[in-house]
């Protein structure tokens, strides 16, 4: 097996299929510690993680936090509101603050893209970015690998449609990177107006119609719609968006027999898909959430070890 | 004090000179130009293996007075522009308070004159505040000494409005610049939309946010029969559009900046801050059509949108980063390396877009050309000079730039301001 050398984990276009299928392995060797009825291996006693999210969170930040405590790492997590951020420092002034403190690595989550990599550029610690603007959500997408890997025993070959608001999801772009380098058929569909430009350069095919896309595909990958995108003229109403796009059991009656239906929450029960759908047999998403802290462990124990 | 220039290989936008000239600068102006001047001077340069020209003019630049003097002031901004071989400059009027009234005017000149590097003309608003609601007092910024006004920073939006701005600068005969952006559809972008900003995630700003505003106001100079001014052309669509307004004989002019001729958004793949600019960098394809667009006239000139910025205020994440970054320092190199080095234009057309056709724009009188009896203005440069641009020579109080480190070739040696030295590499 080969060795892990990256320091930081910003953006899974960094990564290559080899480093992928590496965190992949490792997080199937720490997913039964979950299970255990202690839950916690020393491997990274000593280490101290500091989990800084400018923007709110709930499953992410808990996933985190439990993936570093049960490798026996210390943590705190510091929010926006609670720091100095909104006194005047800036975003590199208030990490280096924090580095200052022997930090062994930064768990990043913030509204704009790129800030996991301009504290990547001045700090030391080891970054990872959970969650930048709509540019990368890499753990998500790995969690998301995981789970397809798991359930169909592979990526590579297998049809995966992300449907919805393309434009501003940072899950979608992960996704996309790293399925493509797993050798996935990736295909992107959603309303034309959150359908970014270009997209089509990342390797995906682009669809506007979820009846033709869910026909052949083994993976369908719902994306959570904002719902102030309404207000911000990108849609006509969320009423017609659900007709037009959303899951509900008679459109899934036209897919595959072992289709897997995935959400990285939270879901919009009545507008991306039906309820029947989100507690269907085909749903995965509670899988999602518990592979996220094997994932995460994975993540956090190769960046620290290899230091 | 008189000053003597021997050697002088004269550059002026109609025609390069063969053999070397003296020429002797008195009492701020130029007196005389021979192939020997034997007369004493006071002081002696010798140009020799140097180019020397009108000197340079930037008509778009910012030097934050008043309000924001942490950022530039005016003897920072003087003396970067004095380096950058500059005498004229025109500095905009998005200060805290906007240069919206005489009073402001007034003290910006007079302190300028105090520092005396360089001659600041300032640029007044159009509307009152840039507020695009009532327009300035017009007679009275021409008076106090503006020649050209703008809302730069953001366009006059309001379609009547500027057709009222129009009307009235006509009459008054001054310049009006507009900053061409429709708010509504650039929404908040940070940069370029296209692939880039795709891949990076950011918010983009559309090309059309740009062009609608320059055909726009096409049509209205067009009805009008008066003249405007499209500030930093950054996409291949505005100078098409340009260019046939001029063949149909409608008086609209423009400029555009280096980093436009010179960069594309991939400058922004690694978030660097100082690549966010206001209009954003765009594509290959757009560099060539401003490129082609100053080579054929389309475009008149090249400006810098000079705009300090703090460490601190670009120490931020991509969206909360203002826009712009400093040029004063880098025009020359840029314009000598990007395109007279690379054939696109020649020395007299380069002194032409950064001098003589600003002169013509504005309105200066004797200024922008190297002549008996005109102002004493002169910008000599060592044209094979090669140099790399350094943060720790940046004379500007800001550094905000991302061509730091960037090795150019053509560099300002002396800058002359009255006659006087107001610059000079020399140790």
């Amino acid at each position: 097996m080969s060795v892990w050398t990256k320091k930081h984990l910003l953006d899974l276009k960094d990564l290559s299929r080899e480093e992928i299928e590496m965190v992949l392995d490792t997080a199937k060797s720490f997913k039964e510690v979950s299970a255990r009825n202690v839950k916690k291996v020393p491997a990274l006693r000593g280490k101290t993680i500091v989990s800084l999210f400018f923007e709110n969170s709930t499953r992410t930040r808990a996933s985190f936090e439990l993936a570093a405590k049960r490798l026996s790492a210390d943590t705190i997590n510091l929010t926006a509101s609670a720091s100095s951020l909104s006194k005047g420092e800036t975003i590199v002034d208030t990490a280096r603050n924090i580095e200052a403190m022997n930090v062994d690595l930064i768990i990043v989550r913030h509204g704009s893209s790129g800030v996991p990599d301009i504290l990547a550029k001045h700090l030391n610690a080891s970054i990872v970015n959970a969650g930048d603007g709509c540019r990368a959500h890499p753990t998500q997408a790995l969690l998301d690998m995981y789970t397809i890997r798991e359930r169909l025993g592979k990526i590579a070959g297998l049809k995966v449609a992300i449907v919805g608001d393309i434009l501003h999801s940072r899950v979608a772009r992960s996704n996309i990177w790293g399925l493509t380098k797993l050798g996935a058929e990736v295909t992107v569909c959603g309303p034309s107006t959150l359908m970014p430009i270009g997209i089509e350069k990342m390797g995906v095919k682009v669809s506007y119609d979820i009846d033709e896309v869910i026909k052949d595909c083994d993976v369908l990958m719902l994306l959570r719609l904002q719902l102030e995108r309404q207000h911000e003229k990108f849609l006509p109403s969320l009423r017609e968006y659900a007709k037009e796009f959303g899951v509900n059991a008679k459109r899934l009656a036209k897919a595959k027999k072992n289709i897997l239906i995935m959400h990285p929450g939270p879901t919009n029960r009545g507008v991306e898909l039906s309820a029947e759908v989100a507690d269907g047999e085909h749903s995965v998403i509670l899988e999602q959430v518990t592979n996220g802290i094997a994932v995460r462990m994975a993540v956090l124990y190769l960046l620290l070890r290899s230091k | 004090m008189s000053l003597l220039i021997k050697n002088a290989i004269i550059v002026n936008a109609d025609k390069m000179e063969k053999k070397p000239q003296d020429i002797l600068l008195d009492k701020g102006k130029i007196v005389k130009i021979a192939p020997s001047i034997s007369e004493k001077a006071a002081k002696v340069i010798d140009a020799k293996n140097k180019l020397v020209m009108p000197g340079l003019i930037d008509m778009h630049v910012h030097f934050r007075v008043p309000g924001q003097e942490y950022k530039e002031d005016l003897e920072t901004g003087s003396m970067s522009a004095a380096k950058g071989g500059f005498t004229t400059v025109m500095c905009m009027p998005n200060t805290r308070p906007v240069i919206d009234n005489e009073s402001i005017v007034d003290s910006v000149i007079r302190e300028a004159e105090q520092i005396g590097l360089v001659n600041v003309i300032p640029i007044g608003a159009i509307t009152r505040g840039q507020k695009d609601e009532e327009l300035v007092d017009i007679f009275e910024m021409k008076k106090a000494g503006c020649l050209a006004l703008s809302d730069d920073g953001k366009s006059v939006v309001n379609s009547h409005l500027m057709r009222r701005a129009m009307e009235y600068a006509k009459m008054a005969d001054i310049l009006l610049i507009q900053h061409c952006e429709d708010p509504l559809l650039s929404n908040g972008g940070v940069m370029n939309e296209g692939e880039t900003s795709t891949l990076l995630g950011l918010k983009g700003d559309p090309g059309i946010s740009e062009s609608v505003i320059v055909s726009r106001d096409i049509e209205l100079a067009n009805y009008l029969k008066t003249k405007v001014h499209f500030a930093h052309m950054s996409l291949k669509r505005s100078v098409e559009l340009i260019r046939v307004a001029k063949a149909q004989g409608i008086p609209v002019t423009a400029e555009a900046c280096p980093h436009h001729f010179t960069l594309t958004d991939e400058a922004l793949k690694e978030f660097d801050t100082f690549a966010k600019v206001n209009p954003p960098l765009r594509t290959p394809e757009d560099i060539e059509a401003i490129r082609e667009g100053l080579k054929d006239g389309t475009i008149d000139c090249i400006v810098t949108d000079h705009a300090p910025h703090s460490q601190e205020d670009k120490e931020v994440d991509i969206d909360h980063a203002p826009f712009g970054m400093i040029g004063l320092e880098t025009s020359v190199g840029l314009t000598v390396t990007e395109l007279v080095k690379k054939d696109v234009i020649s020395w007299t057309k380069m002194v032409d877009l950064m001098s003589t056709a600003q002169a013509r724009i504005i309105g200066l009188k004797n200024k922008g050309v190297i002549k008996e009896g005109y102002d004493a203005d002169i910008t000599i440069i060592d044209p094979d000079k090669e140099w790399e641009f350094k943060k720790e020579d940046i004379v500007s109080k800001s550094k905000n730039s991302p061509f730091i480190g960037q090795k150019l070739t053509g560099q300002v040696s002396w800058t002359i301001y009255q006659g006087k030295v107001s610059y000079s590499a020399e140790k």
